[in-house]
């Protein structure tokens, strides 16, 4: 009885310390890619779901069903006032890409949404700033794995073709770094938010340049935090820099590419 | 490019919880009240925290550092360390999960509906009332080492939007409202004149008016394929201040919930109707109002004052880009109205808290900085960045501030005559200004205020019939999804421990267990009780 009743104590002593000592994993770190997969198995999708291109056709605010494989997981948050826990994902299927904002999902399924993970998506097409999305949306895993190979869309940048990419994972290559005016005028390689008024762990907003035409590119500080390597190796470029780089092609009022990765040649 | 939808990506049900829990694991019984000190300790070094909000605008950045750099100038041992936000509601998360671990700032950025939360711990916020009388330290007391204004110099209703339960909590930084910026080229090329004030009937008129395309399918206005007449940013401010005009229920200051009300239902009706047009969007479903205004495709943006600097075709920030951008001419105007003689609409902006400390020195340091956010230097710098007021009187009718008013338009930046304006609209109506009761609680009520709104427009998009039977599951929904029937039930006055909904997964197995536990060795001792006694009867036979 002894034995049995320090069992007993060791258990609850066990749960209360779980119980003082418990964290809630705010997990919205990085999950992005590392690597690709060149599966050309086709990509039959289940009845009554819609192909990328119906997706593509189907007009905003209509409902949507699609299935699409998780290529990089932003954030999950629960909202402070009414307790919903939500997702925002980068999705794709070997025809094009799709972009999961704030999609309803529990923390535990969140984990489960590793990359290459199949889902199956019903939501609402929707339209943030030229970004097309789905809102609103429940999901449900499936059996099947893909992971996009990075597309080189360099040539595409300033072309009216590069929309035809949104949201998929892509990438730049030979490009140049340019650079940024900071709040004294200074020409720096980087900025703390579009502007410079941020500070260590906001978003990193950085220029390239290729065929003398410059872009802006972002690395989102809830794809990829401050301890990520893509957000330190950007706080070490340098104007003058040549860099490959991939990530995801955003959009926010034209192409806004969030970086996942940068190598300096 | 401000435009990246940012989301808190916190815990804060669980926190708040989370927190009660760990406090109890810890056996902590809260902070101890804080009590002035005599006098200020400058021999010993004092580092304080200040978790500050900014409207990603490197300007206002820099006027923290330097109101920071004066301050210790004045001050040599306080050491301030600035953490910036961009978002309220990231600061209220943080300050959440750091006061369960006794890790808050020392002086906070802050909404009173947050710091409603915040007073469910005990101590844990300076109650500011001693603090501004005493004739030391107090607002203008004789110790300080810089002019700081008395009581009766800051705005008495912007002063009075930080007292709750009896006491300050907060002392006002900056104040603003809302202001609809107006395409006026567009207005008057469609046959109407801008009204000294908007009435909601006017802007839905002239809105659907904007909606007539030619035969390509361009809207005729612009001669674009996209138009959205009237984009409304906060939409929680929409219901409120909507309400508010109407004379129409929202919530009682001790936290009552009437917002679910008929005069809610008919603006609501009201509002579906122009966005099943499309006339109607908000910043939620569509982008922020200033790019569709600058790019031609919206007549009236309705935005915060301190979001000035970004409306107009010669706006100092534009996040469009220059093939976009619409040359017209800008106008500003208080948000509409129901009734133009009598004009309503809300006071926001940030105010400043104290958090309680072991070290009352450390508290005091921490209130003679909040109090040096409200000279002159600081007071003026900031409200010059965006479409802000100074809290203070003294400010606002300084020489300084009052050059700066008269210089309106002389440039396109520190002088944008659009920002200026929009400054004038706060300045000439803060008596018609008015704030919503604060309670714990009063955060989430807000929030299902611009549910509502963003759920009728999102319906009306996607075909679904907005009726009486939708209008009674959506008050439902809301009422569900918010918590608003345990407010009601709770007694949620700010001050009182409110419940925090249900318990976490894991206290729940922990209470459970717990229980388990006890009964097992209540058990155990019964038990050993019987054996004990039918040891004693077969001893007694």
């Amino acid at each position: 009885m002894k034995k049995f009743k320090a069992l007993l104590l060791s258990f609850a002593m066990v749960l209360a310390l779980t119980g003082c000592g418990s964290k809630e994993n705010n997990d919205n770190a990085a999950d992005v890619k590392t690597e690709s997969d060149d599966s050309n198995a086709a990509d039959v999708k289940s009845e009554g779901v819609m192909t990328h291109a119906e997706y593509i056709a189907a007009a905003v605010d209509t409902e949507v069903v699609i299935e699409a494989y998780v290529q990089a997981k932003q954030s999950w948050w629960k909202d402070s006032t009414s307790g919903k826990e939500q997702a925002t994902v980068y999705a794709q299927d070997k025809d094009g890409a799709y972009f999961l904002y704030n999609m309803e999902c529990s923390e535990a399924d969140y984990k489960k949404l590793t990359e290459g993970t199949k889902i199956k998506v019903t939501g609402h097409k929707a339209e943030w700033s030229g970004e097309v999305e789905i809102v609103d949306a429940t999901f449900e895993i499936m059996e099947g794995n893909y992971v996009a190979k990075a597309l080189d869309v360099t040539d595409l940048l300033g072309k009216d073709d590069l929309v035809k990419h949104q949201n998929e994972f892509v990438s730049f290559k030979g490009m140049t770094v340019a650079p940024s005016k900071d709040a004294d005028g200074n020409e720096v390689a980087y900025l703390y938010k579009w502007d410079g008024s941020g500070q260590e762990g906001d978003d990193l907003y950085f220029n390239v340049s290729v065929n003398d035409q410059v872009y802006n590119f972002t690395v989102e500080s809830y794809l990829c935090g401050s301890d990520t390597d893509v957000y330190k190796a950007v706080k070490n470029l340098k104007v003058g820099d040549t860099v490959d780089m991939e990530g995801f092609l955003y959009w926010y009022e034209g192409a806004n590419p969030h970086i996942t990765s940068v190598t300096v040649k | 490019m401000r435009g990246l939808r940012k989301k808190v990506s916190g815990l804060l049900v669980l926190a708040i919880a989370g927190s009660s829990l760990l406090t109890g694991c810890h056996g902590s019984r809260g902070m101890t009240a804080f009590e002035i000190p005599e006098a200020f300790d400058t021999t010993k070094e004092y580092e304080i925290t200040f978790w500050a909000k900014n409207d990603t605008n490197k300007t206002q950045t820099r006027i923290y550092e330097k109101a920071i750099e004066d301050f210790e100038a004045l001050y040599p041992n306080v050491t301030v360390n600035l953490r910036l936000y961009t978002d309220y509601g990231k600061i209220y998360n943080d300050v959440i999960t750091n006061i369960s671990t006794n890790t808050t700032p020392n002086v906070c950025i802050t909404y009173p509906d947050h710091i409603a939360t915040y007073l469910t711990g005990t101590n844990t916020v300076v109650p500011l009332d001693e603090l501004f009388a005493d004739e030391k330290y107090g607002l203008a007391g004789s110790e300080l080492r810089f002019d700081a204004p008395a009581q009766e110099q800051i705005q008495p209703s912007f002063l009075s939007e930080c007292a709750f339960d009896g006491h300050y909590y907060a002392i006002p930084f900056m104040r603003s409202t809302e202001a609809c910026y107006i395409n006026k080229t567009y207005v008057e090329a469609l046959g109407y004149t801008v009204p000294e004030v908007l009435t909601w009937d006017f802007v839905w008129e002239v809105s659907e008016a904007a909606m007539a395309k030619d035969a390509e399918d361009n809207f005729l206005v612009n001669g674009q394929k996209v138009m959205i007449p009237f984009i409304y940013k906060s939409t929680d401010n929409m219901m409120i201040q909507m309400l508010k005009q109407r004379n129409a229920g929202y919530s009682t200051e001790a936290g009552e919930i009437q917002i679910f009300n008929e005069t809610t239902q008919e603006l609501l009706y009201t509002i579906a109707e122009h966005a099943k047009t499309k006339a109607f969007s908000t910043f939620k479903i569509s982008s922020y109002p200033a790019n569709f205004l600058n790019a031609g495709q919206c007549i009236f943006a309705v935005d915060s004052t301190a979001g000035a600097t970004w409306m107009g075709s010669d706006a100092p920030l534009i996040d469009i880009s220059e093939e976009k951008l619409v040359e017209f001419e800008t106008e500003v105007r208080l948000i509409p109205q129901f009734d133009p003689e009598r004009p309503r609409m809300i006071s926001q902006g940030p105010s400043v808290c104290i958090f309680n400390k072991a070290d009352s020195q450390e508290v005091l340091a921490s209130w003679l900085f909040a109090q040096y956010l409200l000279t002159n230097e600081v007071q003026i710098a900031y409200s010059q960045t965006e479409g802000y007021v100074p809290v203070t009187i003294k400010a606002q009718e300084s020489a300084e501030y009052q050059d700066y008013l008269a210089r309106a338009g002389e440039d396109n930046e520190l002088y944008y005559d659009i920002k200026l304006k929009a400054a004038q609209l706060l300045l000439d109506n803060t008596e018609n200004t008015f704030v919503t009761p604060v309670f714990n609680g009063s955060a989430s009520l807000r929030d299902a205020a611009g549910q509502m709104i963003e759920n009728v427009t999102k319906s009306v998009r996607r075909k679904e019939e907005v009726n009486a039977e939708y209008m009674e599951k959506l008050f439902d929904n809301v009422t569900s999804l918010y918590r608003l029937d345990q407010l009601e039930s709770g007694g949620v006055a700010v001050g009182e421990k409110a419940d925090l909904g249900e318990l976490p997964q894991t206290a729940v197995v922990l209470l459970a267990s717990l229980a388990g536990v006890w009964i097992l060795i209540l058990a155990y001792l019964l038990h050993g009780l019987m054996k004990k006694r039918k040891a004693n009867q077969k001893t007694n036979h």
